[in-house]
């Protein structure tokens, strides 16, 4: 049975894209056969952060449009051979996202047996973002600790339960995780942030993982490699955990201790 | 927080300032999104009927509205009458 993943926030530049990369990388590194689809019409950048912005041809409302066949559009990852990206249409024309032709392409990829289909959202609460949520069987709703991120997650939680097929229909919900993401565990212990279980509690959501905030996520957007291959980094080891707890595994969560201030910012109050 | 702090009384952290603001306003947005309930529009149809017995008005005179003050759901019914001797 093949599942989809949407990877939403309603909130933009919260790691929606870095995150739906590394997720869906993470989980063909398990051997099983995933497809990640940009859902930002007009302005795609799935490609980018994955390295294969020059092996686009084809893109997403191609295939809507019938114009080509899905297996012509979908681009096969270099590294891994289970995972294929479907990049969205640079096109201006909003409408051009129907949702019987999304509808069908689902269904053509459940065809090929696709383990896992992730949906990139893009970001607000447009056309795009209600697209890729739609027929979601299970969320993971990005989030930063910050309090814009909070409330457009909160806005992104109900619109999951009211505007999508699942929720029309009346049948089981979609599975909701609240990822948190660019998290400063020493800021959070300065009471500069909100922490984990601010977030949780506020959010009535439960977690799935928490990727701490480093340097290792622009370096790797700019290699064009998912962040989770840049091999010992705490972003790395972070989104593997999150594959793991997806995937109905066991771990603690990591990254969400301080490190240990120096005694002279201790004794006076640093920063 | 450091030692200083201590001494010169603690401030409340930007953190949990944060959080009640938070906690304030999404509790109020999700009031506001959770839809009334679909016997609101019968019930202002019937009420205007019970109503034009009696007095004449216009079915938009009467305005039933539905709203959540914490645990307490509460129905509120306005009617507006003509004015007297009107028209």
């Amino acid at each position: 049975m093949t599942k989809i993943v949407v990877v939403t926030s309603g909130k933009g530049g919260v790691g929606k894209t870095t995150t739906s990369a590394s997720f869906a990388t993470g989980l063909a590194m398990r051997g099983l056969k995933t497809c990640v689809i940009d859902f930002d019409v007009g302005l795609r950048n799935l490609d980018l952060i994955m390295g294969v912005e020059r092996r686009v041809v084809y893109d997403l409302i191609n295939v809507i449009n019938d114009e080509i066949k899905l297996t012509q559009a979908l681009i096969k990852d270099k590294q891994l051979d289970k995972l294929f990206i479907l990049a969205a249409s640079q096109t201006r024309d909003k409408d051009a996202l129907k949702q019987e032709g999304v509808e069908r392409v689902l269904n053509e990829l459940k065809a090929m047996e696709f383990d896992y289909i992730v949906c990139d959202s893009p970001a607000g609460i447009e056309t795009g973002a209600l697209m890729a949520m739609h027929y979601a069987d299970e969320a993971l709703v990005v989030t930063n600790p910050e309090v814009s991120s909070v409330r457009d997650s909160d806005r992104i939680l109900g619109m999951l339960s009211s505007k999508t097929k699942r929720a029309i229909e009346g049948g089981e919900p979609v599975k909701e995780h609240l990822l948190i993401t660019r998290y400063n565990p020493n800021r959070v212990e300065g009471g500069q942030m909100l922490s984990l279980d601010d977030i949780h509690e506020i959010l009535r959501t439960p977690l799935i993982g928490v990727i701490p905030e480093s340097e290792s996520v622009l370096q790797a957007s700019n290699q064009g490699t998912p962040a989770i291959h840049l091999q010992e980094t705490d972003v790395s080891e972070a989104y593997k955990d999150v594959v793991a707890r997806f995937l109905g595994e066991d771990k603690p969560m990591r990254f969400t201790e301080a490190v240990k201030q120096s005694w002279f910012k201790r004794v006076f109050g640093g920063k | 927080m450091g030692f200083l702090n201590f001494f010169l009384g603690e401030k409340k952290s930007s953190a949990s300032v944060a959080k009640e603001r938070l906690q304030l306003i999404l509790a109020h947005e999700r009031n506001g999104r959770s839809s009334s309930p679909d016997y609101l529009p019968q019930l202002q149809k019937e009420l205007v009927a019970v109503i034009s017995k009696y007095v004449s008005i216009n079915p938009d005179d009467i305005k039933v509205h539905m709203e959540r003050q914490g645990d307490l759901e509460v129905l509120e019914v306005k009617i507006e009458l003509p004015e007297p001797g009107g028209r």
